[in-house]
């Protein structure tokens, strides 16, 4: 599978088992024991889990001084470290042009694959099975299999140096999202789908206003996952815009960002939390988007 | 039937196939384009020599020959990739699937953890990287600092050719969220009553997780097994960042791509040398050959971890 391939968040029902009879106080000790045990194991995970995070916002706050001492903790908080990374680095390019990539391929994406999701999985023909294979080969493929012909082919149209090469494939369907978007559209009911031919409606317009609008957590599931992945593709904009700093993402501007200019650890950081928390915000504004998308997936009849 | 009515069902059939048609063209031309004909190519380049400058030149199986005999970083990069998919990706699936278990264990606090593990495997691959690079750097780190508070000297991370690939797989297993989710999911479906059966037979915990657990979610195992795998064939940006930050930070650097598997091949991955044969010395059709390898290889990877797999996954409902 392709690695933008984001799982979502699944609610987990809390596993509460039913109290029968009357439980013997040293059984009930022993499973108190064994709750804190479960918890503190939970707790020592998750620690290291936020460690890293909170040590690079902290040394984004650091003078260089203190972030190359032994020092843990900020004396005194240096905000200015995220405005200095601007001077540093033409971050707003890089950010522009990310938005960009990641608009453009996430729109494009959209306006081709579900139209090839519906006919996947909503209508019936010849060799249907045969395409969603191919698909799922297409998916399953590491890039790289076919990436040397494909940058030739760019570089032959001059595109070499900008990130259409990237952009442009998305108006023809990617594979992950066809198969993601088929997946929700086949448990759409039938009957939905009935009602509108019989009112007489084509199949383009049954799938804009009636699959479009049932599927819209999936529409969002789907657009997520890729504005996710082309916001923090790398590969990608290395290969085509590597050696065009004005076309820079911010992924290559950060890979770049300490050895070209020989850039402090605290900047540094400054920077990588600067990427980062765009993806934390759109994850927690979005979060909802991403558990409905699960949930809503069983409209039932 | 008459004829009115047959030519009338065959304008609404033809009317059919031109809808199938029409919402599929996009996928068509994007397909044959995208991906049919770069398959094809990569095929047929692989026995040139080509530099995108001078017209492509038949060279026969000189490239294989070279790709298995004579290049002396063929087999750092195989084996690089080979500790990946043997060692980080049974660790990581391990992981994940400790993690999802201690989740449903838990009786509070569950969406903040669950979120707590799933965030960093949002985390964009470079800025993930450069902050682990950051907090294994050995003088300074964070990491090593803690270690030295407790009186263990800390390795050099990224900076030790023995050590840059485990610090690379701590970074992997940071991002282990997605991995978690999909064992959470399927560890929450397994039927109850399984459990309380077993229970009832005397089963202790360790009993249950192996008899009633594993057998329950080993399609899921089976599943992140393989996606595992296909993504370690593929790591590339990790170990990019990892070479190029670590030897920017030990010397003065110029082109960063000279850093590629720093420290001494050790993080020279696969992707990483068909990445610099390519596209930093243009040998296109080196890079090519390098391309139907990692194909085949993927593709023989993949079934036999499918194949082997028939003697340990169960599927509910399959079979006896």
């Amino acid at each position: 599978m392709s690695t933008h391939s984001p799982a979502v968040p699944v609610a987990a029902p809390p596993a509460v088992p039913a109290p029968r009879r009357e439980v013997p106080r040293a059984v009930r000790r022993r499973r108190r024991l064994v709750t804190v045990a479960d918890h503190s194991l939970l707790i020592a995970a998750a620690i290291a889990f936020v460690f890293p995070i909170v040590f690079m916002v902290l040394t984004a706050l650091m003078t260089n001084d203190q972030a190359l001492s032994t020092k843990l903790w900020p004396e005194p908080f240096r905000w200015g470290n995220f405005a200095e990374v601007f001077d540093k680095a033409p971050m707003l390019r890089y950010g522009l042009n990310t938005l960009i990539y990641s608009g453009l391929a996430t729109v494009f994406m959209l306006l081709s694959s579900v139209p090839v999701a519906y006919a996947l999985a909503r209508l019936r023909w010849k060799g249907r099975d045969a395409v969603f294979l191919l698909v799922l080969v297409a998916m399953m493929l590491p890039p790289q299999v076919t990436i040397v012909p494909l940058y030739v082919m760019w570089a032959k149209l001059n595109l070499v140096g900008t990130l259409w090469p990237l952009i442009v494939p998305n108006l023809f369907g990617d594979a992950f999202s066809i198969f993601l978007l088929r997946q929700f559209f086949l448990t759409i009911p039938e009957s939905y789908l009935d009602a509108a031919r019989v009112d007489g409606c084509g199949e383009l317009r049954i799938l804009v206003s009636v699959v479009c609008r049932l599927a819209k957590p999936a529409l969002a599931a789907v657009a997520l996952f890729m504005f996710l992945f082309t916001f923090s593709d790398f590969f990608g904009p290395l290969l085509y815009a590597g050696d065009e700093e004005r076309h820079w993402t911010l992924s290559v501007g950060l890979a770049q960002f300490r050895t070209l200019h020989q850039v402090q650890w605290n900047l540094s950081m400054a920077a990588t939390v600067m990427v980062l928390a765009p993806v934390v915000a759109l994850f927690f504004l979005a979060q909802r988007a991403f558990v409905e998308g699960v949930t809503l997936t069983g409209v039932k009849e | 039937m008459t004829p009115d009515r047959r030519r009338a069902r065959n304008r609404a059939q033809w009317r059919r196939r031109l809808t199938v048609l029409g919402f599929m063209s996009p996928w068509l031309v994007g397909f044959t384009v995208f991906f049919g004909y770069p398959l094809v190519s990569t095929v047929y380049l692989s026995f040139t020599h080509y530099d995108l400058l001078q017209p492509s030149r038949w060279v026969g199986l000189a490239n294989y020959r070279y790709l298995l005999h004579d290049d002396k970083q063929i087999w750092p990069a195989v084996s690089n990739t080979l500790w990946l998919v043997f060692i980080a990706v049974p660790l990581k699936v391990m992981f994940a699937f400790g993690i999802a278990l201690m989740l449903t264990r838990a009786r509070r606090g569950v969406g903040f953890f669950r979120t707590v593990f799933y965030l960093p495997a949002l985390a964009p691959p470079v800025a993930a990287a450069l902050g682990f690079v950051y907090l294994l750097n050995p003088a300074t780190g964070p990491v090593n600092q803690v270690l030295g508070a407790v009186g263990i000297d800390g390795p050099l991370w990224f900076n030790d050719p023995g050590w840059s690939k485990p610090a690379l797989t701590l970074l992997l297993l940071w991002g282990v969220g997605n991995t978690m989710i999909i064992f959470l999911a399927a560890l929450v479906d397994v039927p109850a009553h399984l459990y309380e059966s077993a229970e009832l037979d005397g089963a202790g915990a360790w009993q249950r997780l192996r008899w009633v657990t594993l057998p329950s979610i080993s399609p899921v195992i089976l599943f992140a097994v393989v996606i595992g795998t296909i993504e370690a064939l593929q790591i590339f940006d990790q170990a990019y960042v990892g070479a190029t930050v670590a030897a920017g930070s030990a010397s003065s650097a110029g082109d960063p791509s000279n850093d590629l598997g720093y420290p001494e091949d050790s993080t020279l991955f696969y992707p990483v040398l068909l990445f610099q044969q390519g596209f930093r010395f243009f040998n296109m059709g080196y890079a090519a050959a390098m391309a139907v390898l990692l194909l085949v290889v993927s593709f023989a990877i993949t079934l036999v971890i499918v194949r082997n797999s028939r003697r340990w996954v169960h599927y509910a409902g399959a079979g006896r």
